[in-house]
């Protein structure tokens, strides 16, 4: 990573243009060449540094739904519940983290309705209680993420 | 607003996002048979109906060397949450803030927040200059170190293509 690579990603991270040469409109803002910043990008995709570039959906508008939720697993029992909590297709993202409530996990569903019936399966498959902990409100950050 | 078939086998083909050539939108439309003023013409769409929040990237924190995260989560006084929610999402370190429910007796915090840092030192010092905001205080926050990430895919939508 460069300082282009860097300035590439704050750029984009404001939003890719909706025209015929996107490419070259934000190439054309960095004082890079289209064929540079295409070259950079893929890079960035391949190496893992951008996990995602293309269209960022918001799920209840697209019909679907998320949830945070959370477990608490007996320690000894991580690996095991991990593996079981990490089949389901409807588990986007899952982070240990270090407190009585130890395993958070993301739902992401096609439906409404889809959430309860992934939390009835884990709670099957693990003999664990999910505790559901929805967004009641959401406080603007900017999107920006300083590289 | 209903979704037309021809809108899903869009939404279908940028799953795996956008196609990484001069004409993104001409090379989308060329697998589906739509024409690249079509092709913007439809996410245009999708942006103006609130389904596409925007069109750019996903940065992985932890590729980028940010990887100390935390998830820090608050007790604030209801009649206050939506006050410091505010203040807290005004922070420069702070990436999310979500009020959510309690989870009484286990669990009686609020308020979350998401620091991404570069190491654990950065979060205690950023969370001990949000517990002196006024009013803040009721009991100290919890720190939830990210100690392992197993998993972080995108959600899916849209009619899968063939194949």
């Amino acid at each position: 990573m460069d300082d282009i690579d860097r300035r590439l990603i704050d750029r984009l991270q404001d939003g890719f243009p909706l025209d015929d040469r996107p490419f070259r409109t934000v190439a054309e803002e960095l004082g890079l060449d289209e064929d540079d910043a295409i070259v950079r990008v893929r890079r960035l995709r391949e190496t893992g540094v951008l996990t995602r570039f293309g269209p960022l959906y918001h799920a209840e508008r697209m019909g679907g739904a998320l949830l945070l939720a959370a477990l608490k697993v007996p320690p000894e029992e991580f690996e095991r519940i991990a593996t079981l909590v990490n089949e389901l297709p409807e588990v986007a993202h899952n982070y240990a983290r270090g407190h009585a409530f130890n395993m958070w996990f993301v739902l992401a569903t096609e439906t409404p309705e889809g959430i309860y019936a992934a939390i009835a399966e884990i709670e099957r498959r693990t003999g664990l209680t999910v505790h559901p902990m929805p967004k009641l409100a959401e406080y603007f950050v900017g999107l920006r993420f300083a590289v | 607003m209903e979704l037309t078939e021809t809108d899903r086998q869009l939404i279908g083909a940028l799953r795996d996002g956008l196609p990484l050539a001069e004409r993104p939108y001409e090379a989308l439309g060329n697998s589906l048979g739509l024409d690249e003023a079509d092709v913007i013409d439809r996410m245009c769409g999708f942006v103006k109906r609130g389904m596409i929040s925007r069109i750019g990237v996903v940065v992985d924190h932890a590729a980028l060397g940010f990887d100390s995260n935390a998830m820090v989560v608050w007790n604030i006084p209801d009649e206050e949450v939506e006050r410091v929610g505010a203040m807290f999402a005004g922070l420069s370190w702070v990436s999310l803030c979500y009020q959510r429910p309690r989870r009484l007796p286990d669990w009686p915090y609020n308020l979350f927040t998401m620091i991404h840092a570069r190491d654990r030192t950065f979060v205690e010092d950023r969370v001990a200059v949000m517990a002196t905001l006024p009013d803040v205080m009721v009991q100290p926050p919890a720190i939830l170190h990210t100690t392992r990430r197993f998993k972080q895919t995108a959600a899916c939508y849209g009619t899968p293509r063939e194949g």
